[in-house]
């Protein structure tokens, strides 16, 4: 098992043709993902890497049948447009990789995904990966890393870093343990997949007997968790690392903003509300595969 | 996020069909008195700042006559408030107020949507009602493809009490705001107060519109600087940053000043991290062995190395600090030697006599690490690289004992120097600079290292000398990725006869400042 991916999900790539797209549509292919088709408008008939590439999603759809997840590596500006265009061929997950993706394109992909049943994961993440099954995204960069840095096993990771995501991960490979499915849930303020999303997946996947879940300064997103552990709706272990404890928190400004979150959003708070309800919060990175095997052990 | 003054925030309103106070912003304390000449009313004068409680630190004014307005406005202009100098006040009618109200735009992470407060009492004391009578307040979440109807304003607005003829105005007015939030990509649109006047008139006595940064491109009309967040104007440092960024879309780079001067005894150091939660926990671990940051910087997303270069070329603009540290999450995807190529070329040139703890874990980080111990280890400072296996905290550690070790010496920000390029070199442009090739040194050459070197392959031989494979327009669109290994190698393997040149505008300028601000002293 694992979650969002596996090795039967066949994956499209939009903005195969790119710089990006390039370089990741190798990366994807290389580490086994079924990488079925590429679209770029104008460019049907060429080929990236063997990967047949068509002028859109639904003409992808026609030539290659079903198609279960589309990594989406377009101009942040043409995001919206890439995202709904998957989102009405069909698809029901979307891998939104650029950053700087406008909110309110993220709202309007957010309400059409609702309204279709479809997910996304991102826009501004690194992607995810189920260790030896598939990779969608960027996530290690190159195949042979990702094979080196990430091994199957029984941990899901949840992290808002890209970077951190690798980073947990690697530490985690090199003390024994694998992973069932890595997960960048991205950087923005409003993603597809929050935190508590990929939670409630990771309660329902057989083959992951616990989490780990890097956290942020900002948003409700860590709150949340801990609102769905204490409700029962998160019953593994979990452990947690939050960063920025040292970072001077933002000048608050908006009195709407204070209103919705309340006395949430920070370290302190984070921290406070996550042990209230017995999840294992670490202070540095070393002490995550440390705490897992603790867990595990026992 | 990007905040619009007052006085943009209720352009934008007014043109929405929102009424606002008569008025316009002045800059000197004559136009002042020629707005309040025109309103012909009393008027309220205030201070265009980033900053709440504006009223309690004098930065509000009334005054009765134009004359009057002249005098206030320019007790007002020039006031300091924090990190701003007041350059402008907005000059408005006084209204007669009868009620106050509250009503907020922000974005909800958790719902994905909108959402709309509106409280019937408005003031500072907002967020107090919240907590102690939450159910005085309305909210109302979006559905962004159906929109915001009227009718669904007017029965939030009933929820919460409101009735009467102020009914319909105040439905209409928040269907209004949702629309602007919109047009103007707003992450939060916040009228407070919003006074009903005393001839049962509604008006957005103030207002602020913060502009989603990732937008900012759409609307140039609003006149953003930095699209960035910050609670202070831009230092002129981070403006020099800023335009490095904004010409140059290849990764990130962020940079931000903590300090204004890095005086005092306090142990600062330069810091440059590498992608935001690695950059967090780097961060956290330098601050626990007593560092203060004189400035937070991002350098990741895959960026050429001439945009390290440049990010390391700003940190070192900076006089007294104390050490250098970069450090991401250890297990970047980006390939590292990028990175360590653009230290290397910065280190040199400042001939870098402060310590360097660099931390370039990920991809390819046995060949970034051998990078800077192969290249940096004659100049003054010592530099050390680590990779994914040495934690933040190790090398916190370690700069620790190299800063001790070099007596604490702070770092001396030197003039730039520009290598003069010799005549009849052969050039060609980049995307953001140009390399010039000295032929009259390659026959001294015997490797020709710098063709294989090239990463995008961009460099063939002929007669022996490095000239591009490609056509001068494909290099400068970006064929050439800037790697800068041919420069590299050539200088530490050969003949020392490529150089490129990376301008960074204003930098120049900005160095001679300090020094010359330095001799005075």
């Amino acid at each position: 098992m694992a979650i969002l991916v596996n090795e039967q999900s066949r994956v499209i790539i939009q903005g195969i043709t790119g710089r990006e797209g390039m370089v990741r549509a190798q990366l994807m292919k290389d580490y086994g993902t079924k990488v079925v088709a590429g679209v770029t408008p104008g460019r049907a008939g060429q080929d990236v890497y063997g990967v047949p590439v068509y002028d859109s999603v639904l003409q992808a759809w026609e030539k290659q049948g079903p198609l279960d997840v589309s990594v989406i590596f377009v101009p942040a500006a043409l995001v919206k447009n890439a995202a709904l265009e998957a989102i009405e061929a069909g698809i029901r997950l979307l891998v939104i990789v650029p950053d700087r993706v406008p909110i309110h394109d993220v709202l309007e992909i957010a309400a059409r995904a609702a309204e279709k049943g479809a997910r996304f994961v991102g826009p501004n993440t690194l992607g995810l990966v189920s260790p030896g099954k598939a990779v969608l995204g960027m996530i290690g960069g190159r195949a042979e890393r990702a094979r080196e840095w990430f091994k199957p096993g029984s941990i899901g990771v949840s992290s808002r870093s890209g970077g951190m995501t690798s980073a947990i991960s690697y530490y985690l490979t090199k003390a024994g343990l694998g992973q069932s499915t890595i997960v960048h849930v991205g950087g923005d303020a409003v993603i597809g997949l929050s935190h508590p999303e990929v939670m409630a997946l990771f309660e329902e996947d057989p083959d992951t007997r616990m989490a780990v879940m890097f956290g942020e300064i900002g948003t409700t997103q860590e709150e949340r968790v801990a609102d769905l552990v204490e409700s029962g709706r998160f019953t593994k272990p979990l452990i947690a690392y939050i960063g920025g404890k040292a970072a001077k928190s933002g000048t608050r400004f908006s009195h709407a903003g204070a209103i919705v979150e309340g006395s949430r959003g920070s370290y302190e708070t984070k921290v406070k509300r996550l042990r209230e309800v017995g999840v294992h919060v670490v202070e540095a990175i070393s002490d995550i595969p440390i705490r897992a095997k603790e867990v595990l052990g026992s | 996020m990007a905040r619009l003054f007052e006085y943009q925030s209720k352009k934008l309103l007014k043109q929405g069909g929102i009424p606002v106070p008569a008025g316009d912003v002045a800059a000197t304390p004559e136009e002042a008195r020629r707005i309040a000449e025109r309103i012909g009313k009393p008027v309220v004068i205030k201070i265009q700042v980033w900053v709440t409680g504006r009223a309690g630190i004098g930065g509000i004014q009334f005054a009765a006559t134009p004359e009057e307005a002249e005098v206030k406005a320019r007790q007002l202009l020039g006031m300091r408030v924090k990190n701003f100098v007041v350059d402008r006040v907005l000059v408005e009618e006084k209204l007669a107020i009868k009620a106050e109200y509250f009503v907020g735009l922000v974005i909800d992470d958790a719902a994905k949507k909108p959402l709309l407060i509106f409280s019937p009492a408005g003031g500072t004391g907002v967020e107090e009602i919240a907590r102690l009578h939450p159910e005085k307040i309305a909210r109302q979440t979006i559905d962004v493809l159906k929109g915001f109807p009227e009718y669904e304003a007017r029965n939030m607005l009933i929820r919460v009490g409101v009735e009467g003829g102020i009914l319909p105005k105040l439905a209409d007015l928040l269907t209004k705001l949702y629309k602007v939030a919109c047009s103007s990509d707003a992450r939060s649109a916040e009228i407070n107060p919003l006074v009903l006047t005393a001839d049962d008139n509604i008006y957005a006595a103030d207002c602020h519109l913060v502009v989603d940064d990732y937008a900012v491109f759409r609307h140039p009309e609003f006149g953003i600087e930095i699209a960035r967040e910050f609670d202070r104007p831009p230092t002129e440092l981070e403006k020099i940053a800023y335009r490095v960024e904004e010409k140059d879309y290849r990764g990130t780079f962020y940079f931000f000043q903590m300090v204004e001067q890095t005086a005092g005894s306090e142990k600062y150091i330069g810091f440059n991290g590498a992608g935001g939660g690695g950059s967090m926990m780097s961060m956290d671990a330098v601050l626990n062995r007593g560092f203060k940051l004189a400035n937070y910087c991002d350098t990741s997303g895959n960026p050429p190395a001439s945009k390290v270069y440049r990010a390391a070329k700003v940190i070192l603009s900076q006089p007294g600090i104390m050490g250098y540290f970069a450090s991401g999450s250890g297990v970047a995807s980006q390939e590292q030697y990028h990175s360590a190529r653009g230290l290397t070329k910065a280190f040199h040139e400042e001939k870098l006599d402060i310590p360097a703890v660099i931390r370039l874990g990920g991809n390819f980080e046995e060949k970034a690490i051998e990078i800077l111990q192969a290249y940096l280890k004659d100049i003054p400072g010592v530099v050390e690289g680590y990779g994914r296996d040495d934690s933040p905290e190790f090398c916190a550690r370690r700069l620790e004992e190299l800063v001790a070790k070099n007596g604490g010496k702070r770092h001396k920000v030197r003039p730039m120097g520009e290598t003069p390029v010799p005549e009849k070199a052969y050039i060609f442009e980049t995307v953001t600079g140009r390399i010039s090739f000295d032929h009259s040194k390659c026959p001294g050459c015997k490797t020709k290292g710098c063709v294989p070197a090239c990463a995008p392959k961009v460099l063939k031989l002929e007669d022996g000398k490095p000239v591009l494979a490609i056509t001068p327009e494909e290099a400068r669109k970006g064929k050439c990725t800037e790697c800068l290994a041919c420069e590299i190698f050539c200088r530490f393997h050969e003949q020392d006869a490529i150089v490129i040149h990376l301008p960074i505008p204003g930098l120049k300028e900005y160095r001679e400042r300090i020094l010359a601000a330095k001799a005075e002293t």
